[in-house]
């Protein structure tokens, strides 16, 4: 592979904003992570791919502090985690909203748990929910929205705590196609102009070369990482580019090749 | 479309009255009134006041009951579905009890505590407070995972994810138990009203039982099923505007 | 629960609540409460009287059969009111409401009707147990699988075939949950029925317990009871497992 530099070790001059060392995670006899590190840049995206079972969700919730590691340990910004905390927020596959709480209600939630008054968060919380796209929605119910639209508040709610790091689990797995293809555009915008560090789970391939900046390849039993992809040309060449990009597609046909004898 | 099913129901409750007041006229037994003579006897009984004592009389140990086992219902089932231990320790009993023909216990309830107040609240409270604590308890317990989650990773104390998350998102179940508690509830008060002493609408039943004024007793009957029926059905009513968008997916009896 | 590591089963909180009861047996606070060894000998010598083998013979032949009326009649009900919409729209308001009706105010009017004996006892305990069984029946039919429908008729299955290979397995899982829930209310009006008619099965009994303040005995038949009632409706939990596996597949 000429085009993308294959390189385990710390790569570019980017410095950490996450790193996870050593991580090992056993469920009673069965050891869902092994011995796991990883480096993820400040600023960019990176993915955790890999086929079901590999243990990127259990590597996130570990980031996030929601689950506490077997052995190794989690730092951001040189920090050891020792539980959930301010300076990361997370996105929910299943997008985990409050369903008798309208839209601003949820978007505020992470603000309120800080203790800010209400005027003030909801002012936050509007303003980002107007980021997402969801203007005028406000005072919805969650049950009222459609798939994607649930997830943009989602999204703005972890935006409105102003975390420098955003975990999300599969968010749009649960989203249809077309929605999927318009929110990863999105988030590029996103890594773009909010200067914040991303780590994404995904089990789609071409999720995770569009979107990523790295990219960790998990494999399983035990999980490990297998391989670590820095697409390094098309990102420049605009969103509607990328698709047709020779060296975009060359990574997607990589990662199948390595992927293809774990996929049951 | 919407009148369809309006005359429908119409057309079904003639035909059982209907069916009623043929099998009256017949007559089928000389214990079966017709329709309207038992309506006849309602209204009858509506006007000179029977049925506002009766029902003053009935409702007493009805609502006492119901508001302690809610009260008491609701703690405990709140107390189960949190901790570990509480489950362990009070989950068998409201199980079995859920299972069990409480009412065997109205004759060993009399003996200990007489034939007053006391009794008529204690039946209803048996038969009542069980499903409330099984489903506070188990609303509690299925709260979603990811909800739970997504309050610790948004850093709230363990109090806030119990104030603002667990209720709320069990509250329909909740809900639900109270009013499967309140159907118990009616079924208590009036067995204890049959069992222990006749008062209030079991004592127009046995009584007219006793004297052969089987169109009141039919009335009697009448009014309280009515009575149940519709308030069950407010309750209802006021169940799905109350939560209407939240999950559902529980059912329990 | 755990304790020292090891995983307390389910219902072990029972014996902690047994010794509770034989202390504030043995403590004589109230004459209500003997201490449950009492009770628990009591039972071995009740159980081998003839009148409570009468009684537990005559509610098991009035439950056995209000039971198989319950079961008889509610699922064909069910079944035709889930297929034919007229027929539905008919019954379902009746079905709910006495689904629940406090079905106790009934009883007098079967005792007038039927006479204070057998008859009006299994029909308490089959309007207990009939209405859930309809209901069920109902919904098994309608949430059958448009799909399952459309599959049997393109590889030309009779009406016959389809309603026995088909239909009714797909119903199967919510037909049985209905009948455990009828089963367990069937339980509750049999002896609803039976305290409200004193003079047969159990309800006689209550009776000269109480008129002969023979607590031990009373407790003794209380257990009795409510051990069967339990385990009956855990068989047929069971049993519901067993049989509904693929009810969360379809």
């Amino acid at each position: 592979m000429a085009m993308s530099q294959i390189d385990p070790v710390v790569i570019d001059n980017a410095e950490s904003a996450v790193s996870t060392r050593n991580i090992s995670k056993n469920y009673g006899d069965v050891e869902a992570l092994r011995d796991l590190s990883l480096e993820f840049p400040r600023g960019q995206l990176t993915s955790l791919l890999g086929p079901s079972g590999c243990g990127k969700t259990t590597l996130l919730k570990i980031i996030a502090g929601l689950l506490e590691p077997t052995s190794g340990e989690v730092e951001v910004n040189g920090k050891t985690v020792t539980g959930p905390g301010p300076d990361r927020a997370f996105v929910f596959q299943d997008f985990a909203l409050l369903p008798w709480a309208s839209v601003i209600r949820n978007v505020a939630f992470g603000l309120e748990m800080r203790g800010m008054g209400k005027s003030e968060r909801e002012d936050i919380a509007a303003k980002y929910i107007k980021e997402v796209g969801l203007g005028g929605f406000e005072h919805s119910y969650p049950h009222e929205l459609s798939g994607g639209m649930r997830q943009r508040v989602g999204l703005a709610r972890a935006l409105s705590v102003d975390a420098e790091v955003l975990l999300m689990d599969e968010p749009f797995s649960a989203v249809d196609e077309q929605t999927r293809r318009k929110f990863q555009e999105d988030l590029l915008a996103l890594v773009q102009n909010e200067n914040k560090t991303f780590i994404f789970v995904t089990h789609s391939i071409e999720e995770a070369v569009y979107v990523s900046d790295q990219i960790a390849l998990l494999l399983p039993r035990p999980s490990r990482v297998h391989e670590i992809i820095r697409p390094s040309n098309f990102r420049s060449k605009g969103v509607d580019n990328i698709r047709r990009d020779p060296e975009y597609l060359d990574i997607v046909d990589e990662i199948w090749a390595s992927l293809r004898t774990y996929v049951e | 479309m919407a009148n369809r099913a309006l005359y429908l129901k119409f057309l079904s409750a003639v035909l059982l009255f209907g069916a009623w007041e043929v099998a009256g006229r017949i007559p089928v037994s000389f214990a079966f009134p017709t329709f309207l003579e038992s309506m006849g006897a309602l209204f009858r009984m509506i006007g000179d006041g029977t049925m506002a004592t009766a029902y003053a009389e009935t409702l007493r140990p009805l609502v006492v009951g119901v508001a302690i086992s809610a009260f008491l219902g609701i703690a405990i089932g709140l107390w189960v579905g949190l901790s570990s231990f509480f489950e362990w320790l009070f989950s068998p009993i409201f199980i079995v009890m859920q299972a069990a023909p409480l009412a065997a216990l109205i004759p060993l309830l009399v003996l200990a505590y007489g034939i007053g107040l006391t009794s008529k609240v204690l039946v209803v409270c048996i038969m009542a407070m069980p499903v409330i604590v099984l489903n506070t308890a188990g609303a509690v317990r299925n709260t979603p995972e990811s909800m739970k989650e997504m309050g610790k990773a948004f850093l709230a104390t363990d109090l806030a994810i119990i104030l603002k998350i667990v209720i709320p998102a069990a509250s329909p179940v909740i809900f639900a138990g109270l009013r499967l508690g309140i159907s118990a509830g009616f079924i208590g008060a009036i067995l204890a009203e049959l069992k222990i002493t006749p008062t209030g609408v079991g004592d127009i039943i046995t009584y007219s039982r006793s004297i052969a004024d089987y169109p009141s007793m039919y009335a009697a009957i009448f009014s309280i099923i009515l009575l149940a029926v519709l308030f069950l059905n407010l309750l209802e009513k006021i169940e799905t505007v109350l939560f209407k968008g939240n999950q559902r997916g529980y059912v329990s009896d | 629960m755990t304790l020292f590591g090891y995983r307390l089963p389910g219902m072990s909180s029972l014996i902690l609540w047994g010794l509770l009861w034989e202390f504030v047996g043995q403590s004589g606070m109230t004459f209500f409460v003997p201490p449950l060894s009492e009770v628990l000998s009591t039972l071995f010598e009740v159980v081998q009287t003839a009148a409570f083998q009468k009684a537990l013979y005559e509610t098991t032949y009035a439950f056995l059969a209000g039971v198989f009326f319950a079961i008889a009649i509610g699922i064909p009900v069910g079944i035709l009111m889930g297929k034919n919409r007229l027929l539905d729209e008919l019954l379902l308001p009746w079905v709910n409401v006495f689904l629940s009706a406090p079905l106790t105010a009934l009883v007098p009017v079967l005792m007038v009707l039927f006479g204070f004996g057998m008859k009006a006892i299994i029909i308490t305990t089959t309007l207990f147990g009939i209405w859930i069984i309809i209901l069920n029946s109902r919904a098994g039919v309608k949430q059958i699988n448009r799909s399952l429908v459309e599959m049997a008729h393109s590889f030309g299955a009779s009406p016959l075939d389809a309603f026995f290979k088909i239909y009714f397995w797909a119903a199967l899982p919510e037909i049985l949950g209905g009948v455990r829930i009828g089963i367990i209310r069937a339980v509750k009006g049999v002896i609803i029925g039976q305290l409200l008619i004193s003079i047969v099965g159990f309800g006689a009994l209550f009776e000269l317990y109480s008129a002969n303040f023979l607590m031990a005995h009373f407790w003794a038949v209380l257990i009795v009871l409510f051990a069967l009632a339990f385990t009956i409706s855990e068989f047929l939990a069971y049993l519901e497992r067993r049989v509904s596996y693929y009810a969360a597949k379809r």
